[in-house]
């Protein structure tokens, strides 16, 4: 099959699934087959496609031309191809989970559930392979806005509300600050092509590239970058399918994605370094993941613990990217990835013990271990890969990350990322070792104990949600022995 | 001679002839098959037109063969076919939709005026558009106007008297300023025809009669084109108006408005002595506050039709902020925009005219779950909004990428953002939309009165996927405004023959 065929199919195939979900709105089991039908075929075609680009078969597939010098243009690259290859192969488990989910919870508007969740997926495929920064753009907004049903999914008065705060924040930052910022760059360059090296070179000032950085990073509220994070932690209102798959994988990681695309292909990482501009960014970086990191310590809610550790994840990948080394750049790569499978696991099992035993708040889990011993074991798996811990591959890219950090050319950069990383590392240990510590260690508590006799005493999570979390937090022990695998992809880059 | 020599006089004549015949039929069935004819043959002109223009020539036609600057000419150039095709095009898909939603909206025996009075509206606009004469402006003018008034005030809700005579007042108001004006152009430099108008006062030295004109020309067809704060007939006209009425409002009246504007400041001023003058900073001031107050306004609207009435306002802010930056770049925004914005608008209240039949009100409270109810017809709406919002795919995100260009252009880099913000304004009101329509169930028991018919879904339809095609592929839209822009930036005198 030709390249530029996968290419369409990569990104025909989840928008089909959208209407054939439609179509099957009154016999549940066929829709939630055609989801995963799709969901497999996905992989199958982001698989080949990996494939056919590491064997060299580069493509460009140009749609049409919106104006002049202004297309709709694919081109598979190593950040994509690795981007769009997590994305599929979660959605395959997030549909898996969302099955056992929305039945065992009977969430009302299914349908429309699904079929926005294919439609993120879809505008996600368009964000990792687009080959020019308008295209991401265009996709960037398609996915806010299929996301907004997701968030707003119970449609209550909370759910409204954070369905405001996340539309306002996401569009507010993209169209108030990205949007600008691409007409100048246009303006500046007659195109928004990504080019190796960077689109900017020799043709913005020092002044003019630092202003450009500043609305470009800002303008990805995806990336969570504080003070633009507030959207994240609201959009923990969504049924955990969603917070799994969009808010830890596909969505945040469409914002930092984004964020490494522009800093890569548009600004060129040389450009930024002879220009000096990026040490802001980095102590801005550094100052959300310390920052995040001490809010997710205090807070007793599970999912908002894991909302701010994924604020302070993804600022992980921008300190990084800020730093400009090529160690830095790949280390950002790799993490893309490394929390991606990390976090989803992390929120599979928040899921899981919502639906099992109903319970929201970190400070009822005493004991849990015993009686859902598969969720919780993949859960201290991925906890470890959080605070980066062998033989998990959290490890695997922090390690890049500090020797990034420690090779970095600014010194004032090196030293602020080094003490970051160290301090949010033990900061990590410290919100997350004690849930693994008490949910095997301790005896369940008094109350809860109480609470327990008046239900019916219940096991571990509905085997479709087991299925997905073991196998994501199978993944996340695997590609720590795969490192070399992704390496290599990720090496692909500068 | 041959008929196609004579196109430029049929584009008028055919409408205004068969505004009596309209009358004399009396029945409405046959009337409405009359208008079906009329409007698309005046479609089919206008397409002619088009292309016999674009290739930057120009159609100078003599009525009566009295050779200008004497007799009256119709002169047809990119600027006004682009104008033309905008209109005759929203009239052909008005009229198929007006069959069935006027029969609610107002009483049987009055169908048949409906008609004449479309047909003359239509007329009047056309007229005002492919003309070469001042006057004859004036007098087509008036003839749309008058029009207009008559048409909303068919409608059976009692409202629309106040809002027809809003209008009424206000647009006799303009006219006035706006005869005044052409006078004082008149006893400047004798001749009436505009581009001949404009080449005599070139030579002239700026004097407080050539400014005086400029300001009475500027006000009246401020008020005519709705710019902020003289916009106060629009909301209640669309509102109140007939749903076709306001669709096809919506999408010409005040567009028209801006060309004559645009004739008259850069092809009888000239863009030199608007500089003198110091206008077009104005216009942008108040461009600028359109954007913002009339945008925080529609957000406190309870009624759809008011709320997309305001947006209206908004968006005529948008175009006057390209005519106010009047580069090549900006002149491009206001004339693309003026083409979006008049799809996308049009589609809307054709949407809304859906609803309101359907349903009998586009009031938010009566419009919970409608999402669910009418699903389609939601979509429509939502579109139409991120059009409105300038969401990346959709018409509205081309002019909003060429207005922020403008201003880069012009060395305005806050322009740019004010542009950008204020369209956070529209994220508001049109999610006050959304939210009510996908996010409320439905009222126990809630149903449709009346299900949408073919003849109102089809030219919705069209309008809806020309809105997002206009997104995706701008060669016709950009081709065409930056054509019209050109003419208007070759200067005064500059489209002389």
């Amino acid at each position: 099959m030709s390249t530029d065929i996968l290419l369409v199919l990569c990104l025909i195939i989840p928008s089909l699934a959208v209407a054939g979900i439609v179509l099957a709105d009154k016999t549940p089991n066929l829709r939630e087959a055609i989801g995963l039908i799709a969901a497999l075929l996905l992989v199958v075609c982001v698989g080949f496609l990996t494939h056919a680009f590491v064997n060299g078969h580069a493509t460009t597939l140009v749609i049409g031309e919106i104006m002049p010098g202004l297309a709709i243009v694919f081109t598979p690259e190593p950040m994509g191809i690795l981007f769009a290859l997590i994305a599929s192969v979660l959605w395959v488990v997030a549909i898996i989970y969302s099955v056992g989910y929305l039945r065992s919870n009977d969430e009302q508007h299914q349908t429309r559930f699904f079929a926005c969740f294919a439609l993120s997926i879809a505008s996600t495929m368009g964000i990792a392979l687009a080959g020019n920064f308008f295209t991401l753009f265009l996709f960037y907004e398609l996915l806010t806005l299929a996301t907004w049903p997701l968030v707003t999914h119970h449609g209550d008065e909370a759910a409204r509300r954070a369905g405001r705060i996340y539309l306002g924040t996401l569009m507010g930052t993209s169209i108030c600050l990205l949007l600008p910022a691409m007409i100048a760059i246009w303006f500046v360059t007659g195109s928004t092509d990504f080019i190796a090296g960077g689109l900017l070179v020799d043709k913005a000032s020092p002044l003019l590239t630092l202003g450009l950085l500043a609305l470009c990073m800002l303008g990805v509220g995806k990336a969570a970058l504080m003070p633009v994070h507030r959207w994240l932690p609201n959009a923990m209102v969504a049924p955990t399918p969603v917070s799994a798959l969009l808010h830890a994988v596909a969505v945040v990681k469409a914002g930092v994605f984004t964020i490494v695309k522009l800093i890569v292909y548009v600004f060129g990482t040389q450009h930024l370094q002879q220009c000096g501009v990026t040490d802001w960014l980095t102590l801005l970086a550094a100052f959300t993941i310390v920052a995040s990191s001490v809010v997710a310590l205090n807070a007793d809610n599970l999912k908002r613990r894991l909302a701010y550790s994924t604020i302070s994840q993804l600022s992980y990948v921008t300190l990084s990217v800020s730093l400009l080394g090529p160690l830095s750049v790949m280390a950002a790569v790799l993490h893309i990835a490394a929390h991606a499978v990390g976090k989803i696991t992390l929120f599979f099992a928040a899921g899981a013990i919502y639906t099992t035993a109903h319970k929201t708040l970190v400070s009822e889990l005493r004991g849990m271990g015993r009686r859902m011993p598969w969720t919780m074991t993949a859960f201290a798996v991925a906890a470890l890969s959080m605070i980066g811990l062998p033989p998990t591959v959290g490890f695997v890219s922090k390690w890049f990350m500090l020797s990034g950090a420690m090779s970095a050319e600014s010194t004032f950069g090196s030293t602020v990322a080094v003490i970051a990383i160290i301090i949010s590392t033990l900061l990590n240990a410290a919100y997350f070792l004690p849930i693994v510590y008490h949910v095997f260690f301790s005896g369940v508590s008094v109350e809860s104990d109480q609470a327990q006799s008046h239900e019916a005493a219940h096991g571990d999570a509905p085997l479709s949600m087991r299925i997905a979390l073991v196998f994501t937090a199978g993944l996340t022990l695997l590609l720590f022995f795969l490192a070399d695998a992704l390496l290599s992809l990720a090496s692909g880059l500068n | 001679m041959s008929l196609s020599n004579h196109l430029p006089a049929l584009q008028v004549v055919i409408p205004l002839v068969s505004a009596p015949i309209a009358l004399l039929i009396r029945q409405r069935h046959l009337a409405w098959a009359l208008m079906m004819v009329v409007s698309w043959l005046s479609l089919a002109i206008s397409v002619l037109l088009w292309l016999q223009v674009s290739d930057g020539s120009v159609i100078s036609y003599a009525i009566g063969a009295w050779p200008p600057p004497w007799g009256i000419e119709y002169r047809v150039d990119s600027l006004n076919a682009f104008i033309l095709v905008l209109i005759s095009g929203t009239a052909a898909l008005v009229v198929p939709f007006s069959l069935h939603s006027i029969e609610h909206d107002m009483h049987q025996q009055q169908h048949y005026l409906f008609h004449t009075m479309f047909a003359l509206c239509l007329a009047g606009l056309l007229g005002i558009t492919i003309t070469g004469d001042a006057f004859n402006v004036f007098v087509f003018l008036e003839i749309s106007s008058l029009s207009t008034y008559v048409l909303i005030a068919l409608s059976r809700r009692r409202q629309a008297l106040v809002a027809s005579f809003q209008y009424l007042m206000m647009g006799t108001i303009g006219a006035t300023l706006i005869v005044v004006g052409i006078g004082l152009l008149y006893l400047l430099t004798g001749s009436l025809n505009i581009a001949d108008m404009g080449t005599r006062l070139s030579t002239l030295p700026p004097s407080r009669a050539v400014y005086t004109a400029l300001a009475f020309l500027s006000i009246g067809l401020s008020l005519k084109l709705a710019l902020f704060p003289l916009h106060q007939w629009l909301p209640n006209a669309y509102a109140d108006a007939p749903s076709a009425v306001s669709a096809f409002l919506a999408a010409t009246a005040t567009k028209v408005a801006i060309y004559v504007l645009l004739r008259f400041y850069f092809d009888v001023f000239g863009l030199p002595r608007l500089n003198e003058a110091g206008i077009l900073p104005l216009l942008m001031a108040l461009a600028i506050a359109a954007m913002f107050v009339a945008s925080a306004i529609a957000i406190a609207q309870s009624d759809l039709k008011g709320l997309f009435a305001f947006s209206s306002v908004a968006q005529v802010g948008y175009i006057m902020l390209g005519v106010g930056i009047s580069n090549d770049t900006g002149l491009t925004a206001a004339l693309l925009h003026i083409f979006n914005h008049g799809i996308t608008k049009g589609a809307t209240f054709l949407l809304l005219g859906i609803v309101m039949y359907a349903i009998g009100s586009t009031d938010l409270s009566r419009l919970r779950g409608i999402g669910r109810l009418m699903p389609l017809t939601s979509a429509g709406l939502l579109l139409c909004g991120l059009s409105l919002i300038g969401i990346p795919g959709t018409s509205g995100f081309i002019s909003k990428w060429y207005l922020v260009l403008a201003a880069l252009e012009a060395g305005h880099g806050w322009l740019a953002f004010v542009i950008v913000v204020s369209s956070m304004l529209a994220v508001a009101y049109v999610w006050k939309f959304v939210e009510v329509a996908y996010l409320q169930e439905p009222d126990a028991g809630a149903h449709l009165q009346r299900k949408p018919v073919l003849t109102m879904a089809l030219p919705t339809t069209v309008l809806c996927a020309a809105t997002l095609y206009f997104g995706l592929d701008t060669r016709f839209s950009l081709g065409a405004a930056s054509a019209a822009a050109k003419v208007l930036l070759s200067g005064v005198g500059g489209v002389t023959p």
